[in-house]
């Protein structure tokens, strides 16, 4: 395939890639920042210094793809605590991740306020979230709702897990952004777990995404340890979206390579050899492997690029413990927002 | 100076609203044919587009209110019966209660919720329920339950107007049935304030929505005997007033709290704990508590209505044996 014009960077997309070489690279630096940052906090919270974690290792290229089809600044992402990467897309440093995940007082997601992995930062257009699942895609819709009747062109990016499809918020949501062919993408990070239960407990049907049919939307499978597939899938039913033609179930398989959480065993539940099989699919490696073999990268580039966020991850950690712990009375506050 | 019923008052301050702000829009079940009490007849026409029919998800309704709110809209929701509501409890509770909250600012909500509730109507066990109490004990929602149509009028322009998460309760019996000369205008106030309807010098009644017109009518009935009645209007459950309605305990010294809501746990044992730790020492009897009969909902045969609701017999004949205390 030729080298085409991306009316978006101005330079020429790799080979056989809706991407450019650079923006290929920047996708996978996304990928490994997440993937070491849930690492160290993990080793943090192995050494008593983190209380919990929740990663997202398995699904950093279902993460990065997606968000990377987005517009950073103009559209919104109604994430779920898995969803590091799409965070770090729309903006959050290293550093920030850090004191989110140490419940710092300066952590801009909620000064310690929530458990880790709570995100939410108004400014940067990522909607704060609770531990309650699917209750952020009613949120989407009403975003949408209202960017739609301030003429406002834009699209709502609203994840969660499979698990969370059982909720009646999931339904209420679909429903009722399909009524009002709302631009809202509805991602679904099908992991295979939730917690314990595989999706085999939690529905009857193979694909979340077959339930698009059922609300009259448009429903895609795409394969969640390819970032590039994510992305064109994303960036389709998106820019569809943004031109009024409805919401989309987008249902990204991938898998979680990690325990439920940092207070998890996964051995009493997973079987050993699966884990082993789908860790060969480890997203990470598999984009690697391809910036290598397409040639949009060489070895030196990315272990250099590698270093690099080894050693970004390593100062933010560092410069986080550092960071001031809130007042016991901090707890008290903003029950109320003040009237102007 | 005209004379507007409370569903009257309800209708011309929500369409002054949204003629003031284009911001403001109003979404529930059957919104755009006016509504099943008729509060929002007329605003789908006047305001095209922005009177939004939703499914019958009372999740959706508030859920999307929210995401509303966020964006920069300010939604006024309205929960068909109260009685419903507790499918977007969850909604309520965890979500926007905590917006401000766990973001330290960073978010907030302007959304208000109205909800008819309460009894009188022969609505049976879903159509009469109160739910201020539920409600009440969440903070970062504020729950406001006016009694007189300009309280309508000022408190659901303040809850507009508010940035907070507002629960605008309104009872229905008295939609139709309390009417009042108001003003032009809303009058400027704040939330979280009650007001002493009456002064009188033997027992204080605290009482809100229907139960504060019974109330008023047993004062008045009780003068007539010479007992004097100081009533308190308490507008508001969240934020509690609890200055005003001390004062009135203490001006007293006796305390008759009535409420719909069934007794155990209902909204009038915050207030009765209040009074007993701020005003104990002023106190010459035990704060009594009329309210509702300790069973699931208040049931549909008319005797049984009347049965489970105080009403200003009951409440004379309470604060009669009070002042006698």
């Amino acid at each position: 395939m030729t080298s085409m014009a991306n009316p978006e960077t101005g330079g020429g997309t790799h080979p056989g890639y809706p991407l450019t070489r650079e923006q290929l690279i920047e996708m996978y630096r996304y990928m490994v920042l997440a993937r070491r940052l849930d690492e160290r906090m993990m080793t943090l919270q192995r050494q008593g210094l983190a209380a919990f974690v929740i990663a997202g290792a398995g699904q950093e290229a279902a993460q990065v793809g997606a968000a990377m089809a987005l517009r950073p600044g103009v559209d919104y992402v109604a994430p779920y605590y898995r969803d590091l990467a799409v965070n770090l897309v729309f903006g959050m440093t290293a550093r920030e991740a850090m004191l989110n995940a140490l419940g710092k007082r300066d952590d801009p997601n909620s000064h310690g306020r929530q458990m880790p992995a709570h995100w939410g930062n108004r400014s940067r257009r990522i909607v704060t979230q609770s531990s309650v699942v699917a209750t952020q895609l009613l949120h989407a819709a009403g975003i949408a709702l209202g960017a739609r009747l301030r003429g406002e062109e834009l699209v709502v990016f609203a994840s969660c897990g499979e698990g969370s499809t059982s909720r009646g918020d999931f339904h209420e949501a679909l429903n009722f952004a399909s009524i009002h062919r709302l631009p809202v993408i509805f991602f679904v990070e099908n992991n295979g777990y939730a917690i314990s239960e595989r999706t085999e407990k939690e529905m009857a049907v193979e694909h979340v995404a077959d339930r698009a049919r059922g609300y009259g939307m448009h429903g895609a499978v795409v394969d969640g340890m390819d970032a590039v597939a994510v992305y064109q899938t994303v960036k389709a039913a998106a820019d569809q979206a943004r031109r009024g033609g409805g919401p989309h179930l987008i249902e990204a398989k991938c898998y979680r390579l990690w325990p439920h959480s940092s207070d998890d065993d996964d051995t009493r539940y997973r079987p050993r050899a699966e884990l082993e099989e789908w860790s060969k699919k480890d997203p990470i490696l598999v984009m690697r492997g391809r910036l290598l073999e397409d040639g949009a990268a060489t070895e030196a580039e990315l272990a250099e690029l590698e270093t690099s966020v080894q050693e970004e991850v390593r100062e933010a950690a560092q410069w986080a413990l550092q960071q001031p712990d809130p007042a016991p009375e901090d707890a008290l506050g903003f029950v109320f927002k003040e009237a102007d | 100076m005209a004379e507007m019923t409370v569903l009257e008052a309800v209708r011309t301050t929500l369409a002054e609203a949204m003629e003031r702000d284009d911001r403001v829009l109003i979404l529930g079940e059957d919104v755009e044919a006016g509504g099943v009490f008729r509060a929002t007849d007329g605003l789908a026409g006047r305001f095209p587009g922005r009177v939004i029919d939703t499914p019958l998800a009372e999740s959706s309704i508030i859920g999307v209110s929210i995401g509303l709110a966020h964006y920069g809209m300010r939604p006024v929701a309205e929960i068909q019966f109260a009685d419903f509501i507790h499918a977007g409890f969850d909604q309520l509770c965890s979500e926007a209660s905590r917006w401000c909250y766990r973001t330290c600012g960073d978010a907030w909500l302007p959304m208000v919720v109205r909800a008819p509730w309460g009894g009188g109507v022969h609505g049976g066990q879903h159509h009469s329920q109160s739910i201020e109490a539920y409600y009440g004990h969440i903070p970062g929602i504020k729950v406001v339950v006016p009694s007189f149509p300009a309280d309508y009028r000022s408190l659901l322009q303040a809850a507009i107007e508010d940035p907070n998460p507002v629960l605008f309760l309104e009872h229905k019996r008295t939609y139709r049935l309390i009417r009042q000369e108001v003003d032009g205008a809303p009058a400027e106030t704040r939330i979280g304030r009650s007001r002493i309807a009456r002064r009188g010098e033997d027992v204080t009644i605290i009482a809100w929505g229907l139960m504060l017109h019974e109330a008023l009518a047993a004062a008045e009935q009780l003068a007539a005997e010479g007992v004097g009645c100081t009533v308190v209007d308490l507008l508001s459950v969240q934020p509690l007033d609890r200055e005003t309605i001390c004062e009135a305990a203490k001006a007293t010294g006796k305390v008759l709290i009535v409420h719909e809501d069934t007794l155990t746990g209902g909204f009038g044992a915050e207030i009765a704990a209040t009074i007993a730790e701020e005003a104990f020492e002023y106190l010459d009897a035990p704060i009594r508590r009329l309210c509702g009969p300790d069973i699931p909902s208040m049931p549909y045969h008319p005797a049984m209505e009347h049965f489970f609701m105080p009403d200003r017999e009951r409440i004379a004949a309470a604060a009669r044996e009070l002042a006698a205390y």
